[in-house]
C-alpha cells in the first residue's frame, strides 16, 4: 500500500514500521524509567535494618498480667496466663477456626496447645489478622459484652475479631487465620529474646 | 477602538481569549429549568479552590515527619497567626467537599445526567470521586494523631488482603513494615501534589465533556433538539454567564453561611468532622477503643464489615467495597430506561432510588458504630439492596411503564 504525498510515493508500511518501532522503544525507555521511582517507594535499607531482636525481662509480669513491648514497630504481648486461663484453653476448640495451629502462624516449636514454649507464656504479635488493629487483652471471663461463654482472650475494636489466650482465632468473625507468634527464645528464665529462634531449634 | 478593545484583539491575535470566554460563561447556553439541584457543581469547583489554598497556606507551617507533626498541627493551631482559622476551613472544606459531591452525585442519579451522551462527565466524575477519597484517606494520617494512624493502618492493610502480591503491595505502600514516618512522608508527597495535580486534570476533563454535550435538566431531554432556526441557540437555553453566575452566587452565599457555622462553631461536628481519638498523638502499640473512619467512608466501611471471610482469607470484603463503587461507572449501560428523569419514570425506579438511598444513608450510620452481630446483619441487608440497585438495573428500568416526555422543558 502507498499513498500519494507532493507527487512522491509513501511507504506507509515502513511508516507503520517505524512508528510501532519507536513506540516499543520509547515504552521500553519509560518503563526502565519507572523501575527506579517504583524502587524507590519498597523499605529503605534504614527501615529493613530497623528489625533487631528484642531482649525483656518477664520476671516482673505477674500471673494473669499482660506486657506489651514494641518489636519491628509492633505490638509484642507477653502473657502470664495463669493455672485457671491454662485449664479454660482447651475446653472450646469446637468453637476455633484452627485449634491444631495448622496454618503457618507459628514457628515449629509453638506449633502445640497452648502455641508456647513454655505453657505459662504466650508472646504473640498484637496485630489482627484482619486489618491490623491491635486487639485489646480481655481477660474476664463471661464478660457482659462478649458472652456468657466468653473463655478470656483478646477483642479486637475495629471489626470485633476475638482470639482466646492462646491467640488462636474465633469462628465467625472477621479475623481469618491466628494471630502470629514471633521467634522467640529463652535466654535465662527470667530473659526472652524476641525476633530470633533458638539455635537448632 | 478603545484602548481596551485593542488590548483583547491583540490577546486574541495569540491566545483564544475572547473565544474562550464565549464558549465556556457568555455563550454556554444552559438549560433554563435548572433548580436547587444545580447549585452543587460549581460549589465543588468553590470547595476545590478553597481546599488548595488553605492547603498550601498549611503545608508552611506543617512538618511530614512522625516526630514533628501531630505538634506541628498543635503549632498551627496555637501559635501560627490565624492558623486555627486556615486549618479549620481545610478540615471543614474537607468533610463539605463530601457532602456537596454526594448531593451532586444524586442529582445526577435522579436526572439521568450520566445517560447518552454523557457517560464520560459521568465517568469522569467517578474518577474525581475517587481521587477524592484518596486524596482525604492520605490527608488524614498527616495529623499523625491515634485515628490518623490506626485508619490508614486499616486501609492500608486491605490491600495485604490481595491473594498473592497482597504482603509485598502493602509494604511497598507503607514503606516499612508497619505505618511509620516513611508513610507519613510519602502520604504527604501525594496529598499535596501528586493527587491535586490528578483532580485538577479531571475536572478539566469532566467541564470539557460537559460543555461539549451541554447540560442535563430536570426533564431530562435534549435542549438542543429545539433551536432558534436563526441563531441556532437553543430555544431553553439561556447563556451560562450571567444567568447562572448570578444563580450560583447565590448559592454560594447561602452554602458560606453554612460552612462559617459549623468552622466557627462547631469544627469538630461532635467528632464526625474531626474525630475525638485524632487529639492523641498516634500510638503504634495501642488501638483506640473505637475506631471509625470519617462519616464520608462509613458507607464502604460497612461493607466491608458485613462480608464475613472466606477460604481463610478477608479478601471477599475488599472486593465487595471495592465493586461498590465499580458499579458507578456501568450505570450509564445498566439503565434501560425509555427517559431519563424520575420525573417520567414509573413507581419502580423511584422505590428502587428510595431503597438506595436508605441503604447507603443506613450503611454509612452503620459504619460509624461498633461490629455488634445485629448491626452486621443491617450492614449485609443494606449491602443487598446496595448490590441490586445496580445489578437489576436493567430489568427494572427495561419493564417500567414510563410517562412521556414533554418536548420542551417545564420549569
Amino acid at each position: 500500500m502507498s499513498q500519494e504525498a507532493d507527487g512522491q510515493k509513501v511507504d506507509t508500511r515502513k511508516r507503520k514500521f517505524l512508528i510501532a518501532a519507536t513506540s516499543a522503544v520509547g515504552g521500553v525507555a519509560a518503563a526502565g524509567v519507572a523501575i527506579p521511582l517504583v524502587m524507590s517507594m519498597m523499605p529503605s535499607a534504614r527501615a529493613r535494618a530497623a528489625g533487631a531482636p528484642v531482649e525483656v525481662d518477664i520476671s516482673k509480669i505477674e500471673s494473669g498480667a499482660i506486657l506489651t513491648i514494641e518489636w519491628q514497630g509492633k505490638p509484642v504481648w507477653i502473657v502470664n496466663r495463669s493455672a485457671e486461663m491454662l485449664d479454660l484453653l482447651g475446653k472450646h476448640d469446637d468453637k476455633l477456626n484452627d485449634p491444631q495451629s495448622e496454618q503457618p502462624q507459628q514457628p515449629a516449636y509453638c506449633k502445640n496447645p497452648t502455641r508456647s514454649i513454655k505453657k505459662e507464656y504466650l508472646v504473640a504479635v498484637g496485630i489482627c489478622t484482619h486489618l491490623g488493629c491491635s486487639p485489646t487483652f480481655r481477660k474476664e471471663v463471661g464478660a457482659a459484652d462478649l458472652g456468657a461463654d466468653w473463655p478470656g482472650g483478646f477483642f479486637c475494636p475495629c471489626h470485633g475479631s476475638t482470639f482466646d489466650l492462646a491467640a488462636r482465632v474465633f469462628k465467625n468473625v472477621p479475623a481469618p487465620i491466628n494471630l502470629k507468634i514471633p521467634p522467640h527464645q529463652y535466654l535465662s528464665d527470667a530473659k526472652l529474646l524476641i525476633g530470633v529462634d533458638a539455635k537448632g531449634a | 477602538m478603545s484602548a481596551l478593545q485593542k488590548v483583547m484583539g491583540w490577546v486574541d491575535d495569540r491566545f483564544p481569549l475572547t473565544a474562550t470566554y464565549k464558549a465556556h460563561l457568555s455563550e454556554y447556553y444552559a438549560p433554563k429549568n435548572f433548580n436547587f439541584w444545580y447549585f452543587f457543581g460549581s460549589l465543588a469547583l468553590l470547595l476545590l479552590v478553597l481546599q488548595i489554598v488553605t492547603g498550601i497556606f498549611l503545608t508552611m507551617n506543617y512538618k511530614p515527619d512522625a516526630e514533628l507533626a501531630f505538634a506541628s498541627v498543635e503549632y498551627i493551631m496555637r501559635d501560627v497567626e490565624w492558623g486555627w482559622l486556615i486549618r479549620y476551613m481545610h478540615s471543614t472544606g474537607a468533610s463539605l467537599f463530601f457532602v456537596v459531591i454526594y448531593l451532586h452525585m444524586f442529582r445526577g442519579l435522579m436526572y439521568g445526567s450520566y445517560r447518552k451522551p454523557r457517560e464520560l462527565i459521568w465517568i469522569f466524575g467517578v474518577l474525581i470521586y475517587l481521587a477524592l477519597m484518596a486524596e482525604a484517606f492520605l490527608g488524614y494520617l498527616l495529623p499523625w494523631g491515634q485515628m490518623s494512624f490506626w485508619g490508614a493502618q486499616v486501609i492500608v492493610n486491605l490491600f495485604a488482603a490481595v491473594p498473592f502480591i497482597g504482603e509485598d503491595l502493602s509494604i511497598w505502600i507503607r514503606g516499612d513494615f508497619v505505618i511509620s514516618d516513611a508513610t507519613l512522608n510519602r502520604f504527604f508527597a501525594f496529598h499535596v501534589i501528586a493527587l491535586p495535580l490528578v483532580l485538577l486534570g479531571l475536572v478539566v476533563v469532566h467541564l470539557v465533556a460537559l460543555h461539549e454535550v451541554g447540560s442535563n435538566n430536570p426533564d431530562g431531554i435534549e435542549i438542543k433538539k429545539h433551536k432558534d432556526p436563526v441563531t441556532h441557540i437553543p430555544l431553553d437555553g439561556i447563556p451560562f454567564h450571567p444567568y447562572y453566575t448570578v444563580k450560583d452566587i447565590v448559592g454560594v452565599i447561602v452554602f458560606l453561611m453554612v460552612f462559617s457555622a459549623i468552622m466557627f462553631f462547631g469544627p469538630e461536628m461532635g467528632g464526625y468532622f474531626l474525630e475525638a481519638a485524632n487529639f492523641i498523638p498516634a500510638d503504634p502499640l495501642k488501638t483506640p477503643e473505637h475506631i471509625a473512619p470519617l462519616w464520608y467512608f462509613t458507607p464502604f466501611y460497612a461493607i466491608l464489615r458485613a462480608v464475613p471471610p472466606m477460604f481463610g482469607s478477608q479478601f471477599p470484603g475488599v472486593v465487595a467495597m471495592g465493586l461498590s463503587i465499580v458499579f458507578l461507572f456501568f450505570l450509564p449501560w445498566l439503565d434501560r430506561s425509555k427517559v431519563k428523569s424520575i420525573r417520567y419514570r414509573g413507581p419502580i425506579y423511584k422505590t428502587m432510588l428510595a431503597l438506595f438511598i436508605v441503604s447507603f444513608i443506613g450503611l454509612g450510620y452503620l459504619g460509624l458504630l461498633p461490629s455488634t452481630p445485629i448491626a452486621t446483619i443491617f450492614a449485609q441487608v443494606f449491602s443487598v439492596i446496595y448490590f441490586l440497585f445496580f445489578l437489576l438495573m436493567p430489568w427494572y428500568t427495561s419493564i417500567e411503564k414510563t410517562k412521556p416526555e414533554p418536548e420542551r422543558v417545564t420549569g
